[in-house]
């Protein structure tokens, strides 16, 4: 088993998971290997929105429910997998809107039951969500209608970094999200490009862009990982592929040849499509 | 002669030409060439592409966008929409069966930012006269706190104006090529036009600034657009 699968058995299938966006370090091959474990009935969090880790997820019959402000490939167009589940009621969809999703999860990392949020009020978001309240701000002396957004609890954060070192600290750069969802979660996996030696602390440039070891579950290896998306000056995001998922992905049969070749088949990410 | 995608960028330039912070979104590039095309002419305006992939500027992640935004830091925001209705709702989740990508920001956006609403496509299907999701209402009652909200709608056709007091939108003008019937045809909802213009065609200076500077701009972050227009 590789290190990767060994991290990925460790998710339970019905696990709340939090994933980040595919601009925010998305930890394919980690979702890749989620794939081929059969994972089922997983619940996604998107923070606050999903792509293609959650694309394929659904598609592979991974997913149970969707919790997100929004599913799509950006500029390769919608989610085909998703938006198809979603029409056909195979998945049950939570609508968010992003700062709604970073503020629930603030509020767990702050131990606290909710926070407040403005606007969002007048939005049919509002009444479908049994954990969002609106009460009147008791510092205002006159009618002031504010929206409360209950904490969010993640069983499992997974996504991907440059490096981890011998400390079990992770280094994320300036994807500070990826903090948010590491405190607020349960418990954190996280693939990284490399290992290197020493502690990130210890460095005064390194440690503004660290996730500290308090927080890590899981570490292991996985070069190219977030193929095809990308990792700040390691590698950029492979466009073609993504146009040419977003196309397959369009047909049943299309996105079961994609799996084939390159979930199933575990095709190096470091070959070009 | 213009594309349409460089009209539509001129457009929106002059709709947002006294902004100091702008916020472009996903797969927006027509917006974030106004932007780049207003920055081209010299004027000292900040621009948050969100989805820049070198040079982003947010060191505290994505949430930090609607931090600014909640404080009022960004004066202008950009919105589209499966449905868009008369009063200026917009639904980014669910019409006629289908289902669209989500909400994104714009239920919080839409509250903070003044709001250029934009959509390509000029149809009835998407200008309804109700729609069927409100992912951000249009106005708010006058107890919520909201410090922005629509200023304009501009599609392939033609240009809206918000009048915030009736509720409504006034046809401004038609884009070259279209006319003021075809686009009452193809608006689902009921607006006010009075003494309607045709939409200015991009200077000679404007073009040649959003085929140079604005193009190599705009390409690093949209690259499928950037081929699609320019090249």
């Amino acid at each position: 088993m590789s290190g990767v699968d060994a991290l990925v058995a460790q998710i339970p299938d019905g696990a709340f998971v939090a994933l980040p966006p595919d601009y925010s370090l998305p930890a394919m091959d980690a979702v890749r290997a989620l794939i081929r474990r059969r994972a089922k009935n997983l619940r996604l969090l998107g923070v606050p929105v999903l792509g293609l880790s959650a694309d394929l997820l659904i598609g592979a019959g991974c997913v149970a429910e969707v919790h997100s402000s929004a599913v799509s490939l950006g500029e390769a167009g919608l989610a085909p997998r998703f938006t198809e589940a979603a029409e056909r009621g195979e998945i049950k969809v939570v609508d968010y809107t992003c700062p709604a999703v970073h503020t629930a999860l603030q509020a767990t990392e702050k131990g606290v039951p909710y926070m407040p949020l403005r606007g969002v009020l007048g939005s049919d978001l509002v009444g479908a969500h049994s954990d969002w309240q609106v009460a009147q701000n008791p510092f205002s002396p006159s009618k002031d209608p504010i929206l409360l957004v209950a904490a969010i609890v993640p069983d499992v954060a997974l996504f991907h970094a440059r490096w981890a070192d011998e400390a079990g600290n992770v280094w994320v750069g300036r994807r500070r999200e990826l903090a948010t969802i590491a405190h607020a979660a349960r418990h954190t996996y996280v693939t990284v490009e490399e290992f290197r030696a020493g502690d990130m602390l210890d460095d005064e440039l390194l440690a503004p862009g660290v996730i500290s070891a308090t927080y890590v579950t899981g570490v292991a290896r996985a070069e190219r990982g977030a193929w095809p998306l990308g990792v700040a000056d390691v590698y950029g995001i492979d466009d073609a592929h993504l146009t040419a998922y977003a196309k397959a992905a369009r047909t049943r049969e299309g996105f079961d040849n994609y799996l084939r070749e390159f979930v199933w088949q575990d095709r190096k990410s470091s070959l070009p499509a | 002669m213009a594309r349409p995608e460089e009209l539509l960028a001129s457009l929106i330039a002059r709709l947002i030409a006294d902004a100091h912070h702008v916020a472009v979104g996903a797969a927006s590039p027509i917006p974030a060439a106004a932007c780049e095309l207003l920055r081209a002419q010299g004027k000292p305006l900040r621009v948050t592409r969100l989805h820049k992939r070198k040079g982003n500027p947010f060191t505290e992640g994505s949430r930090e966008l609607f931090d600014l935004a909640g404080q009022g830091r960004i004066d202008y925001f950009f919105l589209g929409g499966a449905q868009i209705d008369g009063e200026a709702n917009i639904n980014l989740v669910r019409a006629e069966g289908r289902r669209f990508p989500g909400s994104f920001g714009s239920a919080f956006m839409y509250f903070t930012c003044r709001t250029v609403l934009f959509r390509e496509e000029h149809s009835r299907r998407v200008l309804v006269p109700r729609v069927e999701f409100i992912s951000a209402p249009g106005w708010s009652p006058p107890d919520v706190v909201r410090r922005g909200g629509p200023i304009a709608l501009v599609t392939g056709k033609a240009l809206f104006r918000w009048q915030a007091k009736e509720r409504r939108f006034s046809l401004q003008s038609v884009h070259p090529g279209h006319t003021a019937a075809e686009v009452r045809e193809a608006t689902g909802f009921d607006y006010d036009a009075q003494d309607i213009a045709q939409t200015p065609e991009p200077s000679a200076a404007e073009l040649e600034l959003l085929r140079g500077p604005v193009a190599r701009a705009i390409a690093a972050d949209y690259p499928e657009f950037a081929r699609r227009v320019w090249s």
